[in-house]
């Protein structure tokens, strides 16, 4: 996830909430398999906070030095006040960045949205063929998205599109590429899925192998070269297939906070499966207490909280130990190393993994997709939910 | 070797942001999915690159307001290579 913001976030200050998420909703049309969502989001889509409440936390960050901001959902468009929350931003100086299915962008919203003062729009992309944008969101949105990129050009915003990389379009990559320089896309991000939230529970149907993520990274350069400067072109490349962790976040509580729709403070997108940890809500004591003084924001901070092999690691500066969800959902001990580390003693968990992805009778069980019914379930049986992902994702 | 003329305009890049970001007392380049911070000198460029001023005037408006500082002149020309190789500006002219 460093490959977020491109890298430069180390030349920044430390220690301010320099990017803002907003998770504004947890409701969505999409019904994405590789969602990193919580597989339990059902239980925060009927206490969401009011546009008031927004418009004060975009304040309160502001103050505390927040200036990306992401409106990011579930699909915010589901709310009707984006509009208010996208003006209140422009107004506070933010740069601010719709990330959406494209689902609800209307011409009416859109304009509204530039009147505000929006300055961009990500939109997410899926694959090159109808048949696997449909069966991996399962719905029916391929004709819609093509409809929506061309709406988002034609108002004057850069063309920013995120695509997730799994095994059924990895294949595509060449056209994926192709379809993005069609639609005059200005930035591309090629996101491999990382595994959480709906990703973790579809984990063995949806991971390609590392012949195939080598190969989508070699067209993805030479493609680059091609293009030149006219598109920028972000491969993230996957954990799983590397020796290292990644920095997630650039570090807990360096620069990255998010707003959930419920309210809660957190400082990753999954850090709510770390069971046990209890995480602020602005409902309580606001975004300042939240970064400053809570203790889950301080909990994993540096490199203190550290155990072997992470201590005595001469790395342990550049990575930071990796992925608290990672090693947590993996491992069930949040400061174990990440178990993508081949210092770790648990890097065997990953290795299964990959091959498990190429387990026939793994690969091919049904896709659990992300949606209020499957959600409910989980809800209600969270903690023997949780204990399979330890066993068998 | 530098391959900015003093003749050249520039602008910010489209969809690009120039901003004094009070938090951080720093002058911020911002974009989609990411921003720069620009150390004092470098600030100092980027806020006159307006699509009119030519390299030559900033640099000379720049010597102006930094009569103190020594042979500026190579530094202005890196900071221009800088923004343009990363695309935070574009020719106008």
């Amino acid at each position: 996830m460093t490959q977020v913001n491109n890298g430069v976030a180390s030349s920044i200050t430390r220690k301010q909430p320099l990017w803002l998420l907003a998770e504004v909703t947890y409701r969505c049309p999409l019904h994405c398999a590789f969602c990193y969502n919580p597989t339990d989001y059902d239980k925060h889509t009927q206490n969401e906070l009011s546009t008031e409440q927004w418009v004060q936390a975009l304040r309160d960050a502001r103050k505390m030095g927040a200036i990306q901001l992401g409106i990011s959902g579930g699909e915010p468009l589901l709310r009707d006040d984006i509009e208010e929350i996208v003006a209140e931003a422009h107004k506070l100086g933010y740069y601010s960045n719709l990330i959406t299915s494209g689902v609800g962008l209307t011409e009416k919203r859109i304009q509204a949205f530039k009147e505000g003062g929006l300055d961009h729009i990500q939109l997410s992309m899926h694959d090159i063929t109808e048949e696997i944008n449909n069966f991996i969101t399962n719905t029916s949105t391929f004709k819609l998205k093509q409809k929506v990129a061309a709406m988002i050009k034609g108002h004057g915003y850069p063309m920013v599109l995120n695509v997730v990389i799994h095994r059924y379009n990895i294949g595509h990559m060449k056209e994926i590429l192709e379809m993005a320089d069609a639609l005059g896309a200005d930035y591309i991000e090629l996101a491999n899925t990382q595994y959480y939230g709906w990703s973790l529970v579809n984990r063995s149907q949806l991971m390609p192998t590392k012949e195939q993520i080598d190969e989508a990274e070699r067209i993805t350069n030479e493609f680059r070269e091609k293009v030149g400067s006219k598109m920028k072109i972000f491969f993230v490349v996957p954990d799983y297939f590397n020796d290292r962790p990644k920095k997630c976040m650039n570090g807990w509580g360096e620069v990255f906070m998010i707003v959930t729709a419920n309210g809660d403070v957190l400082p990753c997108h999954s850090a709510r499966s770390l069971l046990g940890l209890e995480f602020p809500n602005v409902r309580e004591n606001g975004l300042e207490w939240a970064w400053n003084e809570s203790p889950a924001f301080n909990k994993y901070r540096g490199t203190e909280w550290m155990k072997e092999p992470c201590r005595s690691c001469d790395e342990k500066e550049k990575d930071l130990g990796g992925c608290r969800c990672q090693s947590y959902l993996l491992t069930g001990d949040a400061e174990a190393a990440d178990p993508v580390c081949t210092k770790s003693p648990h890097r065997h968990l990953i290795d299964e993994a990959i091959a498990d992805a190429q387990n026939p009778q793994l690969r091919e069980q049904p896709i659990i997709f992300r949606n209020d019914k499957n959600s409910r379930k989980y809800v209600e049986g969270d903690k023997e939910r949780i204990e399979q992902f330890h066993a068998l994702p | 070797m530098s391959t900015i003329q003093t003749t050249d305009i520039y602008a910010l890049a489209l969809h690009h942001r120039f901003q004094w970001e009070e938090a951080q007392q720093s002058y911020v380049i911002l974009f989609p999915e990411g921003m720069v911070k620009l150390h004092g000198g470098a600030g100092e460029v980027i806020k006159r690159v307006n699509g009119k001023a030519t390299v030559g005037e900033i640099v000379a408006d720049l010597k102006a307001a930094f009569s103190e500082a020594e042979d500026i002149e190579s530094d202005i020309f890196g900071m221009f290579d800088l923004a343009v190789g990363k695309a935070w500006l574009r020719k106008v002219n």
